[in-house]
């Protein structure tokens, strides 16, 4: 069995925000990770290895660096790594950026697809399904369980109010939640030979079946129309005092609004 | 592709067992507004299995035409048949906008019918408008900026930055709006939109997936959305039973308790009362949140309430710098000694 895991490097939001003196976000401060949903995918594989023998595969498409998502997951017991990397796959939406993938995706044997169901910086939850509709598989995103048996898997797939039991064929593409699991840590020996495996490294050309004008910023429907950081909310007051008088503040400020 | 073609303003009304999803409202009260700045119509989109009965709902928050495909396949909801359903609507009667909610539906159904029809898809909107692209045009080249496109707005970066988004050359434009953000239309009694029928054959393909079993949320359905008070805990609350302090507080304003992302993953409460970017995006009258540090995940669930109150004994929380009333303290002090102030003032 061939499980491929397609896994994004992404600044980490969580906890280690730095700003500039100005207020806006300072992204080269930042920690570079692997994103939370696809690191709970890649344990759904690796878990999905240890008892059946699969061989798991993870693909990321970025920046040169983003090698270093890829050399995580080897340590973690991943078995091979591809980076996509291409300065025009750059400025992609998620049309262009699952089109891409989708082409990567097409040279290599697989039984299933694992995406994170969003990353953390542009949260779309969008070029998981993408993917699977430019491949023609069955999807099923927003997973909290995966088993596989036969050849279906069985997944429970999260909604608001209530989760679904669904059973696909395989091959089929799923998106996971990083309420799947507990992601395993890399071992000392995965470090070790993780730094003298090979990378795959896949430009433009390595592609199958990919359009030029489904490609980079170019081949993007979706154009930025503007951007900006957003100014934070005004702090209001604040105060430090004993839980008596902070009780009493707040009552008077309650009167005040004639919430009481 | 002419790009004139494609007009009017839909809206996918989602239903579950049967029931509107609140988005469908509010998607309607936006595209009504988009629609009388472009002269158009709106138009909900109604998928499901004997759902022709919701058609009126609809026209009365304001739908001016109803299109339903009505298929047994379409029962419960599964990507396939649904994206089938929605991409022929689409193909059939070319709409220049196609709004879906971003619930776990919408946002598994939305991306696919884009990817389906070719279209651009912006995901988790809070804003959206009709204007110019480019917003400013290029001197020399005036006559290539595109009036009437759609503009739409949304956070990323875990809230941190705001990108408005056209897709300027594909039709229909197409995003998913965020649940709770736009207001949905007071219901008019009567109104009748026109109700349209419409079939399109639903492939089994082998993208059908199988549904071995439904299971449904027990307990409590109350949906922290709905809520004019919430009494919002974290990490610093220490521990589920400490929750009850927090229950106390909001029983006197008739609120209900909501939570972090912490308080999931530690397990004391359900993630149906999370706040956030992966939670809920709520805006009740008074939030208080208490324990909570105020990671930006957090904050983008929250921001938009109309009095926030926050307390924490860190005062370099981050969490003070978007209330408007921070309190300093040990909340194990404080939360009960306000409940029974605000009891004792309500008795007065």
């Amino acid at each position: 069995m061939n499980i491929v895991v397609c896994i994004k490097q992404v600044p980490d939001t969580k906890g280690g925000v730095k700003f500039n003196p100005d207020g806006t976000l300072d992204r080269a401060a930042m920690l570079a990770i692997m994103n939370p949903d696809d690191k709970a995918g890649l344990e759904a594989a690796l878990r999905i290895k240890d008892e059946t023998g699969a061989k798991v595969t993870v693909l990321t498409m970025g920046l040169p660096k983003a090698d270093a998502v890829l050399r995580e997951a080897l340590a973690m017991g991943a078995d091979d790594a591809i980076l996509v990397t291409d300065r025009v796959l750059g400025g992609a939406d998620t049309w262009a950026t699952s089109t891409t993938i989708a082409g990567a995706l097409r040279n290599l044997d697989y039984d299933l697809i694992i995406t994170g169901r969003q990353a953390i910086d542009g949260d779309t939850a969008q070029v998981g399904p993408q993917i699977a509709e430019h491949l023609g598989l069955p999807v099923i995103s927003y997973a909290e369980d995966i088993k596989v048996e036969g050849d279906s898997v069985i997944v429970k797939r999260q909604y608001e109010d209530r989760y679904h039991v669904l059973k696909a064929k395989m091959p089929c593409l799923i998106t996971a939640l990083s309420e799947l699991n507990e992601p395993r840590y890399m071992t000392p020996g995965g470090i070790f030979d993780a730094c003298d495996k090979e990378v795959t490294v896949w430009g433009r050309a390595d592609l199958k079946d990919v359009d030029d004008s489904n490609i980079g910023l170019k081949g993007s429907p979706t154009k930025i129309a503007k951007a900006s950081d957003k100014v934070p909310k005004g702090a209001g007051e604040k105060v430090n005092l004993d839980p008596a008088e902070s009780v009493a503040y707040l009552i008077g400020k309650f009167k005040e609004k004639h919430i009481i | 592709m002419g790009l004139e073609e494609y007009k009017g303003v839909f809206i996918y009304a989602q239903q579950v067992d049967n029931k509107l999803s609140s988005i469908a409202f509010e998607l309607i009260g936006k595209a009504k507004e988009l629609a009388s700045d472009l002269g158009t119509e709106v138009t909900a989109v109604l998928l499901g299995s004997n759902v022709k009965g919701l058609a009126d709902e609809l026209g009365e928050y304001g739908a001016d035409k109803v299109i339903v495909v009505d298929n047994p396949e379409l029962e419960t909801y599964r990507t396939e048949p649904y994206a089938q359903a929605l991409a022929a609507v689409i193909n059939e009667y070319k709409p220049e906008i196609m709004l879906v909610g971003a619930t776990a539906i919408g946002r598994d159904l939305g991306p696919t019918v884009s990817a389906r029809v070719a279209t651009g898809l912006t995901a988790d909107c809070t804003k959206l408008e009709i204007g110019d692209f480019p917003i400013q045009a290029v001197p020399g080249k005036e006559d290539e900026q595109k009036h009437n496109q759609l503009l739409m707005t949304r956070p990323a970066f875990g809230g941190n930055t705001i990108a408005t988004i056209a897709c300027p050359d594909n039709r229909p434009q197409m995003a998913t709006v965020r649940p709770g953000v736009m207001q949905k239309l007071p219901k008019e009694a009567g109104r009748k939109a026109e109700v349209i029928e419409f079939n399109p054959a639903i492939e089994k393909n082998n993208r059908f997936v199988e549904i071995q079993e439904v299971v449904k949320a027990v307990g409590n359905v109350e949906n922290i959305m709905d809520a004019k008070v919430l009494v919002s805990g974290g990490r610093g609350v220490g521990s589920k039973e400490n929750f009850k302090m927090l229950q106390d507080l909001a029983d006197v304003f008739g609120g209900m308790v909501s939570c972090s992302r912490a308080v999931v993953e530690n397990g004391w409460l359900a993630q149906d009362y999370q706040v956030g970017q992966t939670g809920k995006t709520v805006r009740p009258q008074i939030y208080f949140a208490i324990g909570i540090s105020g990671a930006i995940q957090h904050v983008a669930g929250m921001e938009e309430s109309d009095l926030i109150i926050a307390i924490n004994k860190d005062e370099d929380a981050p969490i003070f710098s978007v209330a408007d009333y921070g309190i300093v303290g040990d909340l194990n002090k404080i939360v009960p000694a306000l409940t029974e102030a605000l009891k004792a003032e309500m008795n007065k």
